[in-house]
């Protein structure tokens, strides 16, 4: 298996990104923003940070980056992308997810270890999880409340698409507590926490690994 | 082609929570400034382009909320002006 994990100018997490891939035997590699081509990758990961220093809207400009257009490409071939905090903020300003992450309820960046639930294993980076487990990782984000009209936050539930929720606490006022979904095809899912950081024991949490594991087998590849 | 300054004005959508605005009216209400309501935080926009006509201009603009400065999803524009630069 074959990771490209994108880096945009701000990009922050793409070190640890990189990392939880290779720790779970993939072969990864950076691919930048000015790219046109993803090197014949497999899963696409659009790491955490603050790309083009969030200006306008935290994601607007870097959806606009060259790579871009090959990573809509790639979902629309149904293979699978992962977009992490800042990653998932891109997704949602693609057009690639629904909705979108806005200004943190309280304000405040939020930077500490919540609970989320898997809500569904039926996505290629939750099918080494089951449905109702609990998932210990950090949040580090200031634009992480998602939001979407309430037509597209029913049909959400109605398709299984909500992934993650948050559990014992709402870190961001996210509506339905949702902190992760898919597309409809279900190749794309973007979450606000970070599993990257809860990849291995050291780090507090190995509660992300399988995130990164069980990409190989879903993809067939 | 004809110099123009198109000035856009993006607002939260009423529907969603701005907390924004929440925590300037809070500190509007702290200074002692009495009957302070609601408070929204937006931003202004304004762009500079070349166009043929004020038309097009205007045309340009919108296309620019549309595609960039606006998200459809949490936000409102509103052009405001297409003036000679």
């Amino acid at each position: 298996m074959k990771v490209a994990v994108i880096r945009f100018p701000g990009s922050n997490c793409d070190a640890d990104a990189l990392a939880a891939a290779r720790l779970a035997g993939a072969e990864a590699g950076y691919v930048w923003h000015r790219s046109a081509d993803l090197g014949a990758a497999d899963v696409v990961v659009l790491p955490g940070g603050f790309s083009y220093g969030d200006y306008l809207r935290p994601g607007a400009i870097a959806r606009f980056s060259p790579v871009m257009r090959a990573v809509a490409a790639h979902a629309a071939a149904g293979r699978p992308v992962l977009g992490i905090c800042n990653g998932f903020q891109v997704l949602c300003e693609a057009r690639l997810l629904p909705g979108a992450l806005a200004r943190n309820g309280g304000l405040s960046f939020v930077c500490r270890q919540v609970t989320i639930r898997v809500e569904t294993d039926a996505t290629p980076f939750t099918a080494r999880y089951r449905p109702g487990q609990l998932l210990r990782m950090p949040v580090a984000h200031g634009d992480g409340r998602y939001v979407a009209d309430a037509a597209t936050l029913d049909l959400l539930e109605r398709e299984e698409r909500v992934v993650f929720r948050y559990v014992g606490g709402n870190p961001n006022g996210a509506m339905r507590d949702i902190a992760g979904i898919t597309n409809e095809g279900r190749n794309v899912v973007g979450l606000m926490p970070h599993p990257e950081r809860a990849a291995e024991a050291v780090l507090g949490s190995s509660d992300g690994a399988a995130m990164f594991a069980l990409a190989a087998a879903a993809a067939g590849v | 082609m004809k110099r123009f300054r198109a000035r856009v004005r993006v607002m939260p959508r009423p529907s969603i929570l701005d907390p924004q605005g929440q925590a300037v009216s809070h500190a509007l209400g702290e200074l002692g400034f009495r009957g302070v309501g609601e408070v929204r935080v937006g931003r202004t926009v304004e762009v500079t382009l070349e166009a043929a006509t004020a038309e097009a201009a205007r045309d340009g603009a919108l296309s620019m909320c549309q595609r960039l400065l606006a998200n459809p999803v949490t936000e409102d524009y509103t052009l405001e002006a297409v003036e000679p630069a």
